[in-house]
């Protein structure tokens, strides 16, 4: 075909399809629809699931992650009741990994306390984070200002701490906080400096409070973190809590809440959890702590967004398959409708060929400017759910693509029949047809 | 060599189990800016021998040669082409397509045939001024009147230069007055050397041609001369 031809062939596409304004409006409705949800679906699919994948990964891919956690009732009352009840990670414990594992890179042991923080007459509720210098080699925390805790301030149990940067902004407001001390407990704590937790830190935080959950203190109106030294923390802090509640008076004392064990490569790390569990089993008899594995949870929500991504893409695809068969439907009546517009094509020369180029283009047209116009509203939705829902949407390149391809092979695919039969109908029978 | 020769033409179509003879040996040749009409009552087999003139059929046996290329046995892409390209075809209902304009319908049968755009504009219009429609380029069917329909379907039947144009009852949807144009321009393209063949039931028609064909059940019943001319 020559390009004049195409060209030809184009405009008189564009020019029937005009003539029926409303025909084909509605019948591009279906594929409008139907490229529109996928790219939306994709884009909010994409989305939600990088958002977990990027709050899995800032938790570490390298890291393993043993919590302390409450032994089940029925394990508890085999112990004397009324008495205190011991459980959780101990000092022992990081130190008998540190000193049996070699292969472990960092081992950072956490206890964390809810406190209240105060300054001059503010006071805001924070969680208190004891740890060592290393910390933020495990966590997803970035230095703004100062530094952060250091060997000195650990060995010689200093009352430093640094703040998370929400926490300085509720408490010192237009104040600088580096130097000034912070209340906490009855202590001043000197402010050394300030930290930030890396942006999207939504979900981390939910999985912090969800273990703070689980270790049983609630971590209700918490703004933020204040991280002093470990060995402060333990010379302050009572690692003994009392609770009421229940009509009983239970006490319990924990040591640390978490250790965090960093290796080198990611393959080391589901190793490492067996050699975690066999020894930290032969040094606790009660089953209280849980080893989580981000990148257990990452490859988790990988075949989460697999699933996800399959039904949604179903759905989708139902729906282009549902605006075909509507296309075709369409052409069909095209094609009845003009039968005596084909017979006097055929009288004047037209090949069957020419006749399916001319009914082919047109849906192409149909479904291709379908198309073009879901793409348009297909990205524009994943804007307005991000805007109004506070979702996360991700639309990628590869969504318009198939969302295009898509809309194209259903142009050909539900354009081939109608075609084939206008091509195939008898002139003669056309051409007396009324 | 005739324009057109045709031998022992049968047509016989299948009507589930029944056979219907329409056309029984028929041989016709037609010499080169002759002037034909067909004549004969309805059923004699009027539009199956157009049909197979026309190239829109093939024939069930017998042979038909247009313009020197036998045609009776090509598939149904050659027979495309042989219909845009030898043959002009005029019908009673003028069968413009609706959505082009007067010049767009003209050159139909031209950008089946591979002209460029320039070209067939410019002969469409051409055409047009020919047939009296010099003021009416960009006009749609519905726009016009019959008679200016029936002269936009000439026109479109000269687009190719054909070697016989076809004329389905030319008149047989016009007023008396705009049929007499039709035919004063039929006449005129008789005068200009083209071959013409219609099919009609009016004999004042048939008396302006040189030679009246009379059809009767399938058969060529008699062949009737005039020459008043």
């Amino acid at each position: 075909m020559h390009w004049f031809s195409a060209k030809r062939t184009i405009k008189l596409g564009v020019k029937s399809l005009w003539m029926h304004r409303l025909r084909s409006t509605l019948t591009m409705l279906g594929i409008v629809f139907g490229v529109c949800s996928v790219i939306a679906m994709l884009a909010i699919g994409e989305g939600a699931s990088r958002e977990a994948q990027d709050a899995i990964a800032r938790l570490g891919s390298t890291n393993l992650i043993i919590e302390t956690v409450k032994p089940s009732d029925e394990q508890a009352n085999s112990g004397e009741a009324n008495t205190m009840r011991k459980y959780g990670l101990t000092y022992v414990d990081a130190e008998s990994i540190r000193n049996t594992i070699p292969s472990v890179q960092v081992i950072v042991p956490v206890r964390e306390i809810d406190q209240e923080a105060r300054y001059l007459n503010r006071k805001v509720a924070i969680k208190l984070i004891g740890t060592i210098p290393w910390y933020t080699e495990v966590s997803p925390v970035r230095l703004i200002r100062g530094r952060f805790l250091s060997s000195v301030d650990l060995q010689y149990q200093l009352a430093t701490c640094v703040i998370e940067n929400q926490v300085a902004r509720k408490l010192f407001a237009f104040d600088d906080p580096l130097g000034m001390d912070v209340r906490i407990y009855g202590n001043y704590y000197r402010v050394v400096g300030i930290v930030a937790r890396l942006a999207g830190g939504q979900t981390a935080d939910s999985f912090a409070s969800e273990i703070a959950a689980v270790n049983g203190n609630g971590g209700g109106g918490v703004i933020g973190n204040v991280y002093i030294p470990l060995t402060t923390a333990r010379k302050r802090f009572t690692e003994v809590k009392a609770s009421f509640g229940g009509g009983s008076e239970s006490i319990e004392k924990v040591e640390l809440q978490k250790i965090v064990v960093k290796v080198d490569s990611t393959e080391q790390v589901l190793p490492m959890r067996n050699i975690l569990n066999t020894l930290l089993g032969r040094i606790h008899d009660k089953q209280d702590y849980n080893i989580v594995v981000p990148l257990e949870l990452l490859r988790q929500a990988a075949r989460t967004k697999q699933i996800f991504s399959i039904v949604l893409g179903s759905i989708a695809a139902i729906s282009l398959l549902v605006g075909g068969i509507g296309i075709m439907n369409i052409m069909l009546a095209t094609v009845s409708e003009r039968t005596r517009e084909i017979g006097i094509r055929r009288a004047l020369g037209a090949r069957k060929w020419d006749i399916i180029v001319q009914f082919l283009s047109e849906t192409l047209l149909l479904t291709l400017a379908g198309g073009i116009l879901g793409i348009i509203l297909g990205a524009l939705i994943p804007f307005l759910v991000t805007y109004f829902g506070h979702m996360p949407t991700v639309i990628t390149p590869s969504s318009l693509v198939l969302a295009f391809g898509i809309s194209a092979v259903v142009g050909i695919t539900f354009g081939i029949y109608p075609a084939y039969r206008a091509a195939n109908m008898d002139p003669i029978e056309s051409l007396r047809h009324e | 060599m005739a324009v057109v020769h045709i031998e022992k033409l049968c047509k016989t179509y299948q009507l589930g189990p029944v056979q219907l003879p329409a056309l029984r040996d028929v041989d016709l040749e037609i010499e080169q800016g002759q002037y034909i009409a067909i004549m004969g009552p309805s059923g004699s087999g009027k539009s199956t021998l157009l049909n197979l003139l026309g190239c829109l059929d093939r024939p069930t046996s017998g042979r038909y040669w247009l313009g020197g290329k036998d045609v009776s046995t090509l598939d149904d892409n050659h027979l495309s082409l042989i219909r845009g390209k030898r043959i002009g075809f005029i019908f009673q209902s003028y069968n413009l397509i609706g959505q082009l304009n007067v010049i767009e319908n003209i050159k139909l049968p031209m950008s089946y045939q591979g002209f460029s755009e320039e070209r067939s504009i410019e002969r469409a219009g051409k055409l047009a001024t020919m047939v009296g429609l010099g003021d009416r380029f960009k006009h749609r069917p519905r726009e016009l009147s019959g008679g200016q329909q029936q002269r936009v379907a000439i026109a479109r039947a000269l687009a190719n230069d054909p070697v016989i144009i076809l004329a389905d009852e030319p008149t047989g949807n016009l007023d008396s007055e705009s049929g007499a144009e039709i035919l004063t321009i039929l006449d005129d393209l008789h005068q200009r050397g083209k071959t013409l063949i219609i099919v009609t039931h009016d004999e004042h028609i048939g008396g302006r041609a040189e030679r009246t064909i009379h059809l009767l059940d399938g058969r060529i019943e008699r062949v009737e001369y005039n020459h008043r001319r």
